[in-house]
């Protein structure tokens, strides 16, 4: 998967995750917590979410990579390589 | 033993159906165990005489608007993955706490209790917003700082009594474990989830909720048995490997999360006598139900709840020489809520809830239950009437549980509706792999139970 598809990915299961939030303004490097109101049970589901759709683990001390959008694609991007959309 | 689940959940109230949701939406494979043959818990509803009622519920608390993004509500729902309208929640028109020669009114907009505080205790306003920011000041779930002694916290802050009596009324009646005084973090997470948030209802009550929560359940692949009671949580070296079950049955399992209650839990790991123990809850109710031919409204009842207390002192505890202690109670109407389109049930229904104390009504040889339960339906209509109109020339039908009803159909020591006084935030036993959940880890009602079941799903069972 290209950096651009994980992009895609990851708005999906926020828009699984917080229905009522406004996604189309989100800033890539600014952190999800300040732009959406996410808590930490919320950052579990992204976490829950790509292991359920992907496969994709991510170790509990990982976390905090997935700060803001950016951090998070960045992050994902080696893992997420071979995986197909 | 047959079968190996990954997670075993004991009990199929509120807490164990939205943890089983959790778990089966992450693939886990998921048994939920119920001993009674039906859902619910301490939540649940029965048909008899072709009516329906609610066990437990008066209000789902905790009532924000469709829209809101914070608060518990919104997050279960997220959680879960349900959509606001799924639980189809109307909100109160308005309540109140009565105490001889005050009333004070209050609904979900906090602007109305302060206005009331502004006519009926002038000089304790500023207080008021004290306590307000203090409760919202509060976020900390450690176990220290949650047992502070609200009493003491509220005496600092008030210098009239009566005030601390009004406010502690309400909100120790809808969950407070303790006898007397209450866990200032139980106290934080009442003020806001009734005061702050609010009182709502879905107009065909605690059934719609539940039947969501177990479509939603078994349609992610969980399952749930019923009339599967557990006798014991079996263990090798520090970690539970499965339960047997009441008909001696094994199933195996990875981990188990018990809704069952702390002590509860304790006995079926072979931790606890059968009888005897100080450590479960003590505070249960009786409660009568009475249909009407008439709206409550129609006899000047429009308050959603009204919680009286009949002097200036409320004593918060079990009787220990009568059956039930009437000097206080809540009076509860399911009509008087803001349904959509201006619906209304059909029947008028008035609850009336007083104090109780287990051993006396479950030590009643049955011919003097019976009795009992018929003398104790009048006396707690006599002391209700006092707060509320007289309604019982409008009744066509009448119910009642008693303690012994409660433990019966939960199993719960005691018929403790709010569990233990000691709350197991955490939700840690002494087994690694064996949690607990709902009541006795520190949420009450209907959102905290939810709340509870999801939280100790995540924190335990997920990662």
């Amino acid at each position: 998967m290209a950096p651009e598809e994980i992009r895609e990915v990851i708005i999906e299961i926020l828009g699984d995750i917080a229905p009522d939030e406004d996604l189309g303004s989100l800033d890539d490097a600014v952190a999800f917590r300040e732009q959406l109101e996410l808590d930490s049970m919320d950052f579990l589901d992204i976490v829950m979410e790509l292991r359920k759709r992907y496969r994709v683990q991510i170790p509990e001390d990982e976390y905090v990579q997935l700060a803001s959008m950016r951090s998070t694609v960045d992050y994902l991007t080696p893992k997420m390589s071979e995986v197909a959309k | 033993m047959a079968e190996a689940y990954d997670t075993l959940i004991i009990g199929a109230g509120m807490s164990g159906l939205a943890a089983g949701i959790r778990l089966a939406y992450y693939d886990q494979r998921v048994g939920i165990l119920e001993r009674h043959k039906t859902i619910g818990g301490l939540n649940s509803f029965y048909r008899a005489g072709g009516r329906d009622y609610d066990v437990g519920l008066h209000a789902v608390t905790n009532f924000t608007p469709k829209g809101a993004k914070k608060g518990p509500l919104s997050r279960l729902l997220r959680q879960l993955r349900f959509q606001w309208e799924d639980f189809a929640l109307a909100p109160q028109q308005q309540s109140r706490i009565a105490f001889p020669g005050v009333n004070l009114a209050f609904s979900n907009d906090i602007r109305l209790l302060e206005s009331e505080i502004a006519r009926c205790f002038p000089h304790q306003v500023a207080a008021f917003a004290n306590l307000r920011s203090q409760v919202l000041d509060y976020d900390d779930l450690d176990q220290a700082a949650f047992e502070i002694s609200t009493r003491k916290v509220l005496g600092q802050i008030f210098s009239d009594p009566l005030l601390i009596e009004m406010l502690l009324c309400p909100l120790m009646w809808y969950g407070n474990a303790r006898v007397h005084d209450m866990d200032w973090g139980q106290f934080c997470i009442m003020f806001r989830s009734i005061f702050l948030e609010g009182f709502a209802r879905p107009m065909r009550g605690v059934r719609l909720i539940l039947k969501h929560l177990v479509k939603k359940f078994r349609s992610l692949g969980g399952q749930l048995l019923l009339r599967h009671g557990v006798k014991q949580i079996v263990s090798e070296h520090g970690r539970a490997v499965g339960v047997i079950l009441d008909d001696g049955r094994e199933i195996q399992a990875k981990r188990i999360l018990s809704s069952a209650g702390w002590v509860e839990t304790q006995r079926m790991m072979g931790e606890v006598d059968e009888v005897g123990n100080d450590a479960a809850g003590q505070l249960t109710f009786i409660e009568t139900i009475t249909t009407l031919n008439c709206q409550p409204a129609k006899l000047g009842l429009s308050d959603t709840i009204v919680f009286y207390n009949d002097s200036d002192r409320f004593d918060w505890r079990p009787p220990q020489h009568d059956l039930c202690d009437l000097r206080t109670g809540v009076v509860c109407s399911p009509n008087n809520y803001l349904y959509e389109d201006n619906e209304q049930l059909q029947d008028g229904v008035i609850r009336i809830t007083s104090i109780a104390n287990f051993d006396r009504w479950s030590g009643l040889a049955e011919a003097d239950y019976r009795r009992e339960k018929l003398v104790w339906y009048d006396r707690s209509s006599d002391s209700a009437v006092r707060f509320v109109p007289e309604f019982r020339h409008h009744a066509i039908d009448t119910d009642m549980f008693t303690p012994k009803t409660i433990q019966r159909f939960t199993w719960h020591d005691n018929g403790a509706v709010y569990g233990a006084p000691q709350k197991r935030l955490d939700g840690r036993t002494q087994l690694e792999n064996v949690y607990v959940c709902g009541t006795d880890q520190g949420f009450v009602g209907i959102v905290g139970a939810i709340i509870s079941g999801i939280s100790i799903a995540n924190q335990y069972c997920l990662k």
